[in-house]
């Protein structure tokens, strides 16, 4: 049933953060990470409206796109532990995901830079005419950078079949909304003075993302042109690495509590149990479904081998 | 129109032409390949180059775009990523400058990043320039700056059969991105272009010219600067070779190495500033390469590291020219009284356009 499914997925990304955050400390996986822990509701909710030939974009913070798009948990892990069967043979690392067979087509971590990119995906899928939708995740703080509008004007000008998902965490690395953004700043208004529609929305909640994500998919594949969807939404740990830093007096005092009593997992399993759709017993036979999962992504990305020397100069150009 | 022994007809084409007629056959040959810049569709066409070519493919596979150059080379990437084969210019280089995040970051890292699962067949064309004023801001000469990037490959071409060559084999046979330098005083030049299907392979470098005495490397538009200077030299006796690089990414250190061997000195050009140069890189491969070869030290002739001034009393210290390396060739072989016996290599009236019949626009 759909509900457990979404419930699935937000579970499965939370277990995959928390036990990269466990193991992060064994020195294994040699690269930075960007965890999305707290910030699960946005992909799982989204990803589930799409279908299997959609194509999805991320940027640095992504393990949550890729993982809801379909993307191969083993290889994800295998590419952080720097491994030849990693989903960029080792080459990329936590920051620069791709499977291709899920439409996970690529996460790059310089901020916005993906936005165009996604477009240019968008508009190669129209040229073709293959009716699928693009989908781009990005933070807050790619909404400020130039190519951010660059984007947005040029998807509006051709009517691109391609949703913009800003998950705003209110955070810039340490940087807060208020240091970077006029109180007055509509992000909503940006993309409509661009002739884009738009729609803001509780990220935490995943049946609310997954309605906004539903009816912009179907305005997109319709015909009807590119959305953007805001989703408020917070990240648990760090901005880069495996910790906690409530230590660290950047977040103004009780914001963190607040945030994590709205925990999008922890309220979706309430309300599954609440409503009467799923029981209790149901829910921990997926929980330890994704436990077992995780185990295994993790063993197989221990076992495998690195990559040979001759790997380090292959694939610069094509010959 | 002109059937020579090879068998391979020919026509008499200007740069600009030749250009056009590379894209014409690209867009005839795949219909993958389509056109995105700012004016290519156009009545001027990006200075000819891309004249009359929506009107004959039509307006999908020849683009106009926003002035959003940054923007609008990450939609090209998204595109050549999804098996499309974008060729993307730029009226002047300094417009690309507002890409080099995605030219840098993403084009020209996305088969390695990713392990080799995508490619990214880009091309975009550059074009670059000096004098009539172009001042500060119109008048750079940066490839060494993209030649420095592994995964791009950087193509700066001086003949017309050349720049059709190059970008046919650019456009069509080569999957990485490319950035194709085009220098607007060679624009105008004629040459014999091969009709049909032509193209040029990267990292062959063209010997423009047979000597024995002294090497010239050069590419782009200095590449007819060490032409005049040799031509000037020969008069009193002195033999230069003249390398054309036609690539400066992938480098033909064999024929530059060869070549220097034989002469045992050599003068390298820069289109652009001596100060971290591709003309530095040159003469440190020869240094490295060629040392026991060398009967003098490797020079090198670049421009000076001032930003271009648009005043013609001031731009005219900003560019080397063909007296330069005349100067400088005389010193290195010891033969400054001959040369200097010489009638003098004739300056134009005017230092700031490359010929009389080209007024612009630059």
């Amino acid at each position: 049933m759909a509900e457990l499914e979404l419930y699935r997925q937000m579970a499965r990304i939370r277990e995959v953060e928390e036990r990269i955050s466990a193991r992060y400390g064994e020195w294994e996986m040699r690269c930075p990470v960007h965890l999305a822990t707290g910030q699960e509701a946005v992909p799982a909710g989204f990803c589930a409206a799409l279908a299997d030939g959609d194509k999805v974009l991320g940027a640095h913070r992504s393990h949550g796109h890729y993982l809801a798009k379909g993307g191969s948990m083993n290889r994800m892990l295998a590419e952080l532990y720097g491994k030849a069967t990693g989903c960029s043979a080792g080459k990329g690392g936590s920051m620069h995901l791709v499977d291709l067979d899920a439409g996970f087509v690529a996460a790059t971590p310089v901020i916005g830079s993906t936005i165009a990119i996604a477009v240019g995906v968008a508009f190669a899928a129209q040229m073709r005419g293959d009716g699928t939708v693009t989908v781009n995740f990005f933070g807050d703080a790619a909404t400020e950078e130039g190519i951010f509008q660059e984007s947005l004007a040029f998807a509006a000008l051709k009517r691109l079949p391609m949703v913009f998902v800003c998950e705003n965490n209110l955070y810039s690395c340490f940087s807060p909304l208020e240091v970077r953004q006029a109180p007055e700043r509509d992000l909503l208004a940006l993309a409509r003075a661009n002739g884009i529609a738009a729609a803001s929305g509780d990220g935490n909640d995943v049946d609310e993302v997954h309605g906004l994500a539903v009816e912009a998919v179907q305005r997109a594949r319709s015909g009807g042109g590119p959305t953007l969807l805001e989703f408020a939404t917070y990240r648990w740990r760090e901005h880069c690495g495996p910790n906690a830093d409530t230590d660290i007096p950047y977040r103004p005092p009780g914001e963190f509590e607040d945030w994590t009593a709205r925990d999008p997992v922890v309220t979706y399993r309430r309300r599954l149990l609440d409503g009467g759709h799923a029981t209790a017993h149901a829910l921990d036979a997926v929980d330890a479904e994704i436990a077992a999962e995780v185990d295994e992504a993790v063993r197989f990305a221990q076992e495998s081998p690195f990559p040979a020397p001759e790997e380090f100069a292959t694939d610069v150009y094509a010959r | 129109m002109s059937t020579p022994a090879s068998g391979i007809a020919t026509k008499q084409l200007t740069y600009a032409q030749a250009i056009r007629d590379a894209h014409a056959i690209a867009l005839e040959h795949d219909p993958a390949v389509y056109l995105l810049g700012l004016g290519s569709p156009d009545p001027k066409g990006v200075f000819g180059t891309t004249a009359g070519l929506a009107e004959e493919f039509g307006a999908a596979r020849v683009q106009d775009m926003p002035t959003a150059e940054s923007g609008m080379t990450g939609v090209a990437i998204g595109t050549a990523i999804s098996g499309m084969r974008p060729v993307m210019s730029h009226i002047r280089v300094e417009f690309a400058l507002l890409a080099v995040e995605q030219i840098v970051n993403q084009a020209a890292k996305w088969r390695y990043m990713f392990g080799g699962q995508m490619h990214c067949p880009l091309v975009i064309r550059m074009l670059v320039g000096r004098g009539w004023g172009q001042g500060p801001q119109h008048s750079q000469n940066l490839e060494s700056w993209f030649a420095h990037m592994p995964g791009l490959s950087v193509v700066a071409p001086t003949t017309p059969a050349d720049a059709k060559g190059l970008l046919v084999h650019a456009i069509l046979e080569n999957d990485d991105p490319v950035v194709f330098i085009e220098h607007r005083w060679l624009h105008g030049i004629r040459g014999d272009v091969p009709e049909g299907y032509h193209s040029t392979p990267f990292g062959q470098a063209r010997v423009a010219r047979d000597g024995c005495d002294l090497t010239i490397v050069s590419s782009s538009y200095m590449t007819l600067e060490a032409l005049r200077a040799a031509e000037h030299l020969a008069q009193a006796g002195i033999d230069v070779e003249v390398i054309d690089l036609r690539t400066l990414r992938p480098l033909d250190s064999e024929t530059i190495l060869e070549s220097v061997g034989r002469t045992g000195r050599v003068i390298v050009t820069d289109n652009s500033w001596r100060t971290g140069g591709f003309a530095g890189e040159v003469t440190a491969i020869i240094a490295e390469q060629a040392f026991g070869s060398l009967l003098t030290a490797p020079r090198r002739l670049a421009m000076p590291d001032v930003p271009v001034p648009t005043s013609p009393a001031l731009a005219q210290f900003a560019y080397p020219r063909a007296r330069d390396i005349v100067a400088l060739a005389a010193e290195m072989l010891d033969a400054r009284e001959r040369v200097e016996a010489l009638e003098p290599l004739p300056e134009p009236k005017h230092l700031d356009q490359p010929d009389p019949s080209f007024v612009g626009p630059f």
